[in-house]
């Protein structure tokens, strides 16, 4: 319990380096940041790899506790974002996929539309901004609730009741967020799909929807599913690990939650293109 | 007596005790002491002696720095996963109550117990019932913390406490802002947990308590020490604790204290 907290977290002790004087030169400036930059890294995955052992090894510990709590949490991070999803799922179609139906319609390219679609829509745009949605809206929550917990000892009561706080705090959010972003995205996904096409049928696309769906799947394999499934769930996975990390990294004072929000949230967004680049090489390579 | 019962529940040896908030900081240097079982400690001292640390540290929450601190016999340092068991033997009441403030009152003290024994909500019913009503927090079962006064607080947090039915409880300041009758309500509910209360089966708690005014815990059956100037002095019983002329002793006795100019 204290020693998996400890463990991640004696290296989240950039607080010396933060407070250090300013640099002299350039490369001083640059170094630190490296270093920074590093042990923030190797914080975040010993908190994974801790929290991936903790998921497994206390699978079946005090899971009429825990399952109410990730089902709490798939609601937050997946059900409740789901009239949000609708309309940027509807904004998405008219704006963006509508408007390309109708430019690829005009030049008769339609040919291209079901592998456009596919490279746009569901490998790249739809997972991206469900994350980056799921992470302003339930990420950003995570690190405050976290940050505050911290700050009022929360967490050392949770350990002075032998409460894993991993196990409590931060298993539940962690399933509950690569289920909701997965999910998520599919929605998103098929809502934009299906209103892309009712924006182009409402210009009078010569296009039918038999047409235009089947080109869709003619350009989907099976491994566009597989992919997008790990993607969605390593975006979910990671994004929790990271505000929850910077939640209850330190020892937290009620004034830091704001900027240790703010930092857990830009770190979210690298994080999320770093695992959308590794995809795109995985794409590349297969 | 068998030898079990000798054990000291805790036993410290030139330990050093780290700010929780910040290790790097030592708020109390080479302590040396041994609580037995079925003990009554009163540890006083002024804020920021680090009374909170000393206690977390005591409750195996925290690592000493230097010196070896055990717990019923087993080193806290190593105090990991596999150590549960001892860990459930000791009962924690921070000061200000710390609940869990998304959870009502009746939750926050049912979960030990639903984590422990892996029970539904429904199933802790009857147990948690009876120990809110001992506790006469019945009225606020279902209000979260944040609508609670301190005074209920700070009841509710030994509720939670007392949930696993501990042999020993360490009380963080407990009286601090308490009104005076929940005041005598606290004094008298720990002394019947002294000897032996029906919810521990009659068994006698072993008690340690710090606390920044020894006027309230004055009884000549209790132990006294004071934490000052990072060290940890061991006072004694009440009448050596009233005979002192250690003005810091003095002053938490609010006794008057002579100004030197």
């Amino acid at each position: 319990m204290r020693e998996n907290l400890a463990k991640a977290f004696a290296l989240a002790n950039t607080q010396l380096i933060r407070r250090a004087q300013l640099p002299k030169s350039y490369t001083d400036l640059a170094g630190r940041k490296l270093f920074l930059f590093l042990l923030t890294l190797q914080g975040l995955v010993a908190f994974a790899l801790i929290t991936l052992g903790v998921m497994l090894r206390k699978s079946r510990t005090a899971r009429n506790v825990i399952r109410p709590r990730i089902r709490q949490e798939i609601a937050r991070a997946g059900v409740a974002l789901l009239p949000m999803f609708i309309f940027v799922a509807l904004a998405l179609g008219f704006l963006v996929i509508g408007q390309t139906v109708s430019t690829l319609a005009k030049f008769g390219a339609t040919d291209y539309l079901g592998t456009t679609m596919v490279i746009v829509v569901v490998r790249e745009l739809g997972p991206l901004l469900a994350a980056m949605l799921v992470l302003a809206r339930v990420g950003t929550a995570h690190v405050i609730e976290l940050g505050t917990a911290r700050a009022l000892g929360e967490v050392e009561a949770l350990e002075a009741l032998g409460i894993d706080p991993v196990h409590y705090l931060i298993v539940p959010r962690v399933i509950g967020m690569a289920v909701g972003v997965f999910s998520l995205t599919v929605y998103l996904i098929i809502g934009a799909l299906v209103s892309g096409y009712l924006f182009a049928f409402l210009q009078d696309v010569p296009l039918t929807p038999g047409d235009y769906f089947k080109q869709i799947a003619g350009a989907l394999s099976w491994l566009d599913f597989a992919l997008l499934a790990l993607k969605t769930v390593a975006f979910g996975f990671f994004i929790a690990i990271v505000t929850c990390y910077h939640g209850l990294a330190r020892p937290l004072r009620l004034e830091d939650v704001s900027r240790v929000a703010v930092r857990a949230v830009s770190q979210g967004v690298i994080v999320c293109v770093l695992i959308d680049a590794l995809f795109i090489l995985l794409y590349l390579v297969t | 007596m068998s030898e079990p019962e000798k054990t000291a529940v805790i036993e410290m040896c030139g330990v050093s005790v780290g700010a929780m908030r910040d290790i790097g900081f030592t708020v109390l240097e080479d302590v040396n002491w041994s609580v037995a079982p079925g003990d009554f400690w009163a540890v006083a001292g002024q804020q920021h002696s680090g009374k909170s640390d000393f206690l977390m540290l005591s409750a195996g929450l925290m690592a000493p720095v230097q010196g070896d601190c055990k717990l019923f016999g087993t080193e806290t340092r190593r105090f990991d996963e596999t150590k549960l068991t001892e860990r459930l033997r000791v009962g924690f009441v921070f000061e200000g109550g710390q609940l869990f403030n998304q959870l009502t009152i009746r939750e926050n003290v049912a979960l030990p117990l639903q984590y422990h024994c892996d029970l539904p909500s429904a199933g802790t019913g009857h147990e948690v019932a009876a120990l809110l009503e001992l506790l006469e927090l019945t009225p606020l079962a279902e209000v979260t913390p944040a609508n609670v006064s301190d005074n209920w607080l700070q009841r509710a947090a030994l509720a939670r406490a007392l949930m696993l039915k501990p042999e020993v409880l360490l009380l963080d300041n407990p009286l601090a802002g308490l009104g005076t009758r929940h005041r005598q309500w606290w004094l008298r509910f720990l002394d019947q947990l002294w000897h032996g209360h029906a919810w521990c089966g009659g068994r006698p708690m072993t008690l340690i308590a710090t606390t920044d005014d020894l006027r309230p815990w004055r009884n000549a059956d209790r132990k006294f020490a004071l934490l000052y100037d990072k060290k940890f002095f061991p006072l004694g019983a009440w009448n050596e604790v009233e005979s002192a002329n250690d003005p810091v002793v003095k002053e938490l006795l609010a006794a008057p204290v002579e100004l030197t100019s």
